[in-house]
């Protein structure tokens, strides 16, 4: 495939991802409506309720027109950067978002690299030292971590390692680099462990599969190193489903974050979701949701490309199954 | 994950008795449903009563877990949170499953257009983040148990259709099916009567392993205060209600997080056993 095939490839998803994201605006629009009850109320909040506030809502909010205006108006402000105001704090919704981004960008890295360092090498050792202890003992890690969600794991590793050994603070996000890092382990450790079963399962499996092919067989005969096979060419064929998997994994890092942030008291952007949640402040929410679901979307888009860019079978289509 | 061909011979073959472990985990379900069937009879205090005199205490002889906040002795509420923890779950993993099973077995035996239109959908709701959707659809429509296995269900029908699909499509090509072509057998009696039976298996094991990933989603709902009503015995709800005593009285948020894992671990242990057997 030329150049121009790459390019016809990522037209062809984008052409997916573009109605993807419409809808998923409008389901976070009808949000509004969602809610029980009139959505000026809703929009209203703590907020007195003279007849000049509801009706400087409906005039603010577009309630008026029809259901379709009142989206299309809301998304060409959307599409400027304006999420409109929270309800609480009359203060716009992205100023709030950007005062919270950093913990939790801080968080999904730090967690991310856990993921993704510790999981692909579980994976390869059970995968390695197939049918032995270790290999059950990773396994068994595997199904602990997929059935204990963030926020159990969190609350034990809040206990032992936070109330029982001080090793690390309880509370709070820190500040500057190492701070913060040293704050965020027990967090990021608690959303990795959840994550990570994911990656541990398809490393391993795809690493079996890999070490079984008839070139690692060759690749021995022909006298080459265990680390030369194991590296060179087995791993980097096992990672290929890894990387096809990012989707699932930033989903999992980017809800599970949510959980963490509530765990550990951190304001982040989950924690923002939570609270806005709990006190029904819809600009708020709808700005959250629709920031993590486009990052989501992104996501799975640029995975994609990238799957397609280093597993040359796809590009020529030349894949089996 | 199905291992290729090649692996067959080389494959150890599996031990017919059951596994100690699965042993286990079939042991820990049982006093899960005990406990949530026999609730009065083994609690030893009611899972509401109060005694704000009292307050949150560590464990003692009169209360083996302590008390919370409200002075209400933690190893009762465990005991009775069995019950949401059971039912929600089940309800999620069986209603997903029904609609998922009447969509997949349409979707991989009719093909064509039906076909089309179910896997759009589904690749739509894969698409999605479906934990972010379930946190935000329950809340801003006011929360609630009953809310929440309501949207799981929805959320859970969309993947759960791809596997039954792809189950059907492998049972398609069989000669038994071109058999019962052959004697003009209807369309809905080979559907129901010859592929559902040979495809129940699989079900049955992916039944079992969304159980636990629905109990875990929804003690995260109770747990953000989105699940259960307020009061209500419930191991994620215990976790956000008693997050504040973590020094007073540790065990009335370990114990049922500890629950939560165990039940979890149990089932996924169960039906990932389930499947191997099955999955030829």
């Amino acid at each position: 495939m030329t150049g121009s095939g790459v390019v016809v490839f990522v037209m062809r998803r984008f052409a997916v991802a573009v109605p993807l994201l419409l809808i998923i605006s409008f389901g976070v629009f009808a949000l509004v409506h969602i809610a029980p009850g009139d959505p000026v109320r809703s929009l209203l909040g703590a907020r007195a309720s003279d007849p000049a506030t509801l009706a400087a809502i409906r005039e603010h909010y577009h309630l008026d027109d029809p259901f379709l205006i009142q989206y299309f108006k809301w998304l060409s402000k959307v599409v400027q950067g304006d999420l409109g105001v929270s309800i609480l704090g009359n203060r716009a919704v992205t100023s709030t978002i950007a005062d919270r981004l950093g913990v939790t960008i801080f968080l999904s890295l730090m967690s991310a690299v856990l993921v993704l360092g510790l999981g692909v090498v579980l994976g390869a050792v059970g995968a390695f030292r197939r049918g032995t202890r270790l290999d059950r003992a990773v396994v068994m890690f595997g199904v602990f971590g997929i059935s204990s969600p963030a926020f159990v794991t969190g609350i034990f590793l809040l206990y032992f390692f936070g109330a029982l050994l001080h090793w690390f603070p309880i509370f709070g996000p820190g500040t500057g680099f190492l701070n913060r890092a040293w704050h965020l382990t027990l967090p990021a450790l608690a959303l990795a462990i959840s994550v990570m079963a994911i990656v541990i399962k398809i490393t391993r499996a795809a690493m079996i599969e890999e070490l079984d092919r008839d070139y690692v067989t060759f690749a021995r005969a022909r006298g080459l190193s265990s680390r030369r096979i194991t590296f060179a060419y087995v791993l980097r064929n096992a990672l290929i489903p890894v990387v096809t998997a990012a989707g699932l994994i930033v989903v999992g890092i980017v809800s599970g974050a949510i959980y963490v942030e509530v765990t550990f008291s951190l304001p982040g952007l989950g924690a923002l979701t939570i609270d806005a949640v709990q006190k029904r402040d819809i600009p708020t929410i709808q700005g959250t949701t629709l920031l993590f679901s486009v990052f989501v979307v992104l996501v799975n888009l640029a995975t994609d490309v990238i799957y397609m860019l280093i597993d040359p079978r796809i590009r020529f289509g030349r894949v089996e199954s | 994950m199905s291992a290729p061909a090649i692996n067959e011979t080389r494959k150890t073959k599996l031990p017919q008795r059951l596994p100690i472990v699965i042993l286990i985990a079939v042991l820990i379900i049982a006093v899960v449903v005990s406990c949530a069937v026999l609730g009065e009879g083994i609690a030893p205090y009611s899972p509401f009563l109060q005694r704000l005199g009292v307050g949150d205490t560590p464990p003692s002889a009169a209360h083996i877990a302590g008390t919370d906040l409200l002075g209400r002795d933690v190893l009762s509420r465990v005991i009775y949170g069995a019950r949401t923890a059971l039912v929600g779950p089940v309800v999620v993993a069986g209603g997903a499953f029904a609609i998922a099973t009447l969509l997949g077995l349409l979707s991989g035996y009719l093909g064509g257009l039906v076909d089309s239109a179910i896997m759009r959908w589904v690749d739509f709701m894969l698409a999605l983040p479906g934990p972010l959707v379930a946190i935000v659809v329950v809340g801003v429509a006011g929360g609630g148990y009953w809310t929440a296995v309501f949207v799981l269900v929805v959320l859970f029908t969309a993947p759960d259709t791809r596997i039954v699909r792809s189950a059907v499509l492998e049972q398609r090509p069989l000669p038994y099916i071109d058999a019962a072509r052959t004697l003009g057998i209807s369309k809905t009696r080979i559907l129901f009567v010859h592929i559902l039976p040979n495809v129940l298996p699989i079900i049955l094991a992916y039944v079992v392993l969304d159980f636990a990933f629905a109990l875990v989603n929804l003690a995260g709902l109770s747990f953000l205060g989105l699940g259960v009503e307020p009061g209500t015995p419930d191991w994620g709800r215990m976790l956000f209600e008693n997050r504040n005593i973590l020094f007073s009285n540790p065990v009335a948020l370990l114990l049922p997080a500890g629950m939560i894992i165990l039940t979890a671990v149990s089932m996924n242990l169960i039906g990932d056993w389930l499947l191997e057997r099955f999955a030829k």
